[in-house]
């Protein structure tokens, strides 16, 4: 494949290219294109005219989404280096998540009527309008499975639905994924685990198969079988 | 739907039902050979560097569900238009079955999406009935095949190494990349109970074997389709090069109802439906391939009655359809506490194992007949919908980084660290083995249901055995002690009896075949030994339907080196004037 065909179909740059595309002949080319715009990931018009639908509907309530929005605030806060939940977008996936897995709408709406009754009885105002302190008291009493009391049991539940999509909404974001330290999605020539890692957990690599494995300096040269029999 | 039918003009040497590996060897093969070919697929075009069609090097967070499979089954990035459920495409089960019937329309089928696992079928595997006394024995052996794998590997390439291990045959072979971390463990902990480990074999580019296609660069997503072409699809590896001989036309979206046949019971050509003008046409040639997947070339056999062929053409020993069966399948991760806290690195790799295990027991001793592998998963890959669902069922059970036992689940930073903490230390095991043909598990027209449009779906009856109930039983002892060895924790329950021993439902694992086989024997098989109808000689069937026993392996490869070996075979014939 030509070298700059490649590169124009990863959308990369040069940098990383020239250790790419080692296989690809042809002379080198310029760096690579402008970044594909976002909500181009590759759906059929049909895929495409689904998705539209349910951005253009809205499930929760302005009150809702704020509650749902300071829960999930408290579930993954921001820190001193990265932000939380929300910055992260994750009440805006938690919105489109449920009008895409209707069986989701129930016990979530539920679940922060929930937390408001619950909140108006113990403090006598919304769970978003109570203080950090009995939010914290409140949600200390939903988010231990292992010992939360029987009339919680309902709003644990629905804390446990939360953490889950608040968690995944977090860390599949772009802070969520830096944060997270994932280094992949990028094209590179594997060659193994590092060497400190190796010896951290006390295993090497057979030295039965270490001149079988594929060495990077080999990717641009084509494979003949000389040494091959059938 | 219109009045009548429309009829093609152009005249074909052969037409070629279904794009996937079968079909896009036979379209490549036929069409390298000089003969005219019309390529007919029940779905829309498909290359994966379109940048329209293309999923590969997305994020998570360009798609708005995070990835979630609520459109396509596996995942929204795979490249798979289809699933086990298609609006307007339904099938039906007979009672106490739950077949699960897995559809790709688009060019190249489910080669787009498929794992790349490029198995060859070992000696043992053409010949079970001689060794076990059940099912069949094929009508070819690994020697009247081996050939054809040869040139398969070098055509398409596959990755792996020499082992000389006697069912597990070598092939050529570029080199394997390393293993990843927890391969290694895997491997380590494996060799204290003595069950091998050894380089995976798929087709994946680690070296380049020709100017067309770019090599891997490890990103882990073969199964969104490679835009370079790193790895095997027909779509980009036979269907793309073969279109650009000019000697092919291409028919999509073209939903094949029958096969059409003359008065001396020759196949004349196939009707098919435009799904986007809703006419129906006519294409002749003449010969016809169906490579439409097993169950759906067996749909259309069975769709093709005449006064000649009333029980459907080609099926006069009533063995269309049967002997339908699917890989057996069990799966068990499990949580590593010493992978806590792993440094992080780029540990995609290609889009599959670096590392399995192969069958390494003899069946005499076991109690079941056949084997299975076991495929290895795990790694710190890419976040996807689902990713940190359920941690609160271990951040309980470990300590903390200062040594501190906390209350399951939680929030707040905290909760954020146990999170990050437990990244990358999930190990899992696929089992997936051979099950035992039989003539009983099957799928027939229903009459009763058409789909939308309008014509009589499949209806499938299927039960497993005491055979792949004991053996998935194995897998899950297998896997419990290997999870053992390396010192991890098994998730969730070991399934027992009353869930089946946890073996997934027929059609999951998508390796479905046997509907169309093979035999000398024309009153108890589809085809002969050459993938001929012994009733029609120029009909044939390239897919899985052939295949007279399903190995412990995947079967791609296979498709693709039977479909090479038929393909040459017209053309022999073609050349003898017998077609």
């Amino acid at each position: 494949m030509d070298r700059r065909e490649s590169l124009k179909i990863l959308g990369i740059g040069s940098l990383q290219a020239s250790l790419l595309l080692a296989g690809c002949s042809g002379r080198s080319g310029s760096a690579g294109q402008k970044a594909m715009p976002v909500e181009l990931y590759g759906r059929t018009a049909q895929e495409a005219a689904y998705d539209a639908s349910l951005h253009a509907e809205t499930f929760f309530t302005a009150h809702e989404r704020k509650t749902l929005a300071g829960i999930c605030d408290w579930i993954i806060p921001a820190d001193g280096e990265t932000g939380g939940a929300t910055a992260a977008g994750v009440v805006d996936f938690i919105e489109f998540i449920v009008k895409d897995q209707p069986p989701l709408q129930l016990p979530l709406r539920g679940g922060l009527g929930w937390m408001d009754i619950t909140s108006r009885e113990l403090y006598g105002r919304s769970f978003i309008a109570a203080t950090r302190n009995e939010q914290a008291a409140l949600l200390d009493k939903i988010a231990y499975p292992g010992k939360v009391e029987k009339d919680f049991l309902a709003g644990a539940g629905f804390f446990n639905q939360v953490r889950n999509l608040c968690t995944t909404g977090y860390f599949t974001s772009k802070i969520g994924l830096k944060d997270l330290g994932y280094m992949g999605n990028t094209p590179n020539a594997w060659d193994g685990a590092p060497e400190e890692v190796l010896k951290e957990y006390d295993v090497a690599y057979d030295p039965r198969y270490l001149h079988l494995y594929v060495r990077p300096e080999d990717r641009g040269t084509l494979m003949t079988w000389d040494d091959h029999q059938g | 739907m219109g009045f009548e039918i429309i009829e093609r003009e152009e005249a074909y040497d052969v037409l070629i039902v279904g794009s996937g590996a079968g079909g896009g060897m036979a379209v490549k093969t036929l069409s390298d050979a000089g003969l005219r070919v019309a390529l007919i697929e029940a779905g829309p075009d498909y290359d994966p560097a379109d940048p329209e069609q293309q999923t590969q090097l997305k994020w998570p967070y360009q798609s708005p569900r995070r990835g979630a499979g609520t459109v396509r089954d596996i995942g929204e990035f795979t490249a798979s238009l289809g699933g086990w459920k298609i609006e307007g495409e339904p099938y039906t089960n007979t009672k106490d079955t739950e077949f699960r019937w897995y559809r790709s329309r688009m060019i190249g089928g489910r080669t787009n999406h498929w794992g790349r696992i490029s198995l060859r079928f070992g000696p043992d595997d053409f010949r079970r009935r001689s060794i076990d006394g059940l099912g069949d024995d094929w009508p070819i052996t690994y020697d009247d095949v081996k050939p054809f794998y040869d040139r398969v590997d070098k055509m398409i390439g596959v990755f792996g190494t020499r082992e000389g291990i006697y069912n597990e045959p070598d092939g050529f072979f570029l080199p394997p990349p390393k293993p990843r971390l927890h391969e290694l463990l895997v491997q380590k902990a494996a060799a204290r109970i003595n069950i091998p480990v050894i380089p995976a074999r798929l087709s994946v580019l680690t070296r380049p074997i020709s100017k067309s296609r770019g090599v891997c660069f490890y990103c882990n997503q073969c199964n969104r389709g490679c835009s370079v072409y790193g790895d095997f699809s027909s779509s980009s590896v036979l269907i793309k090069p073969a279109r650009k001989s000019g000697h092919v036309d291409v028919y999509t979206n073209a939903m094949v109802r029958e096969v059409l046949t003359n008065a001396e019971g020759l196949a004349t050509g196939v009707l098919y439906i435009d799904k986007t003008d809703l006419q129906e046409y006519r294409v002749r040639a003449r010969v016809v391939v169906l490579a439409a997947s097993a169950c759906e070339s067996a749909r259309i056999l069975l769709n093709s009655r005449s006064a000649r062929f009333p029980n459907g053409v080609a099926n006069s020993s009533g063995m269309v359809g049967r002997y339908l069966h699917d890989s057996t399948g069990a799966v068990r991760s499990a949580f590593i506490p010493q992978l806590m806290d792993r440094k992080r690195y780029n540990e995609d790799g290609v889009g599959g194992m670096h590392a399995y295990i192969p069958w390494w027991l003899d069946n005499k001793k076991l109690g079941f007949a056949r084997g299975y592998h076991v495929e290895l998963g795990g790694g710190m890959t890419m976040p996807m919908y689902g990713f940190g669902f359920g941690i609160q069922a271990l951040n309980g059970k470990y300590p903390d980084k200062n040594g501190q036992q906390k209350p399951a689940g939680g929030y707040g930073l905290s909760w954020k660290e146990d999170v990050k903490r437990f990244y990358g230390a999930t190990v899992s095991f696929a089992g997936r083995g051979e099950s035992i043909a039989l003539e009983s598990n099957y799928c027939k027209i229903d009459p009763a249901t058409v789909d939308k449009w309008g014509i009589p779906v499949l209806q499938f009856h299927y039960q497993w055995t005491d055979q792949e109930l004991k053996q998935a039983r194995h897998m899950h002892d297998t896997f419990e002690e290997l999870i053992h060895q390396m010192g991890g924790v098994p998730n969730g329950e070991k399934p027992g009896e009353s869930e089946q021993y946890g073996l997934a439902k027929p059609g999951a694992i998508i390796h479905e075949v046997g509907t169309t086989r093979m035999g000398n024997d024309p009153s108890r098989s589809v085809l002969n030994k050459y993938n001929q109808a012994h009733d029609c000689r120029n009909l044939f069937v390239v897919d899985g339907g052939p295949f007279v026993s399903q190995a412990d392996k995947n079967p791609t490869w296979t498709i693709l080196a039977l479909s090479l070996r038929a393909a040459e075979y017209m053309i022999d014939q073609f050349r003898k004037k017998n077609l």
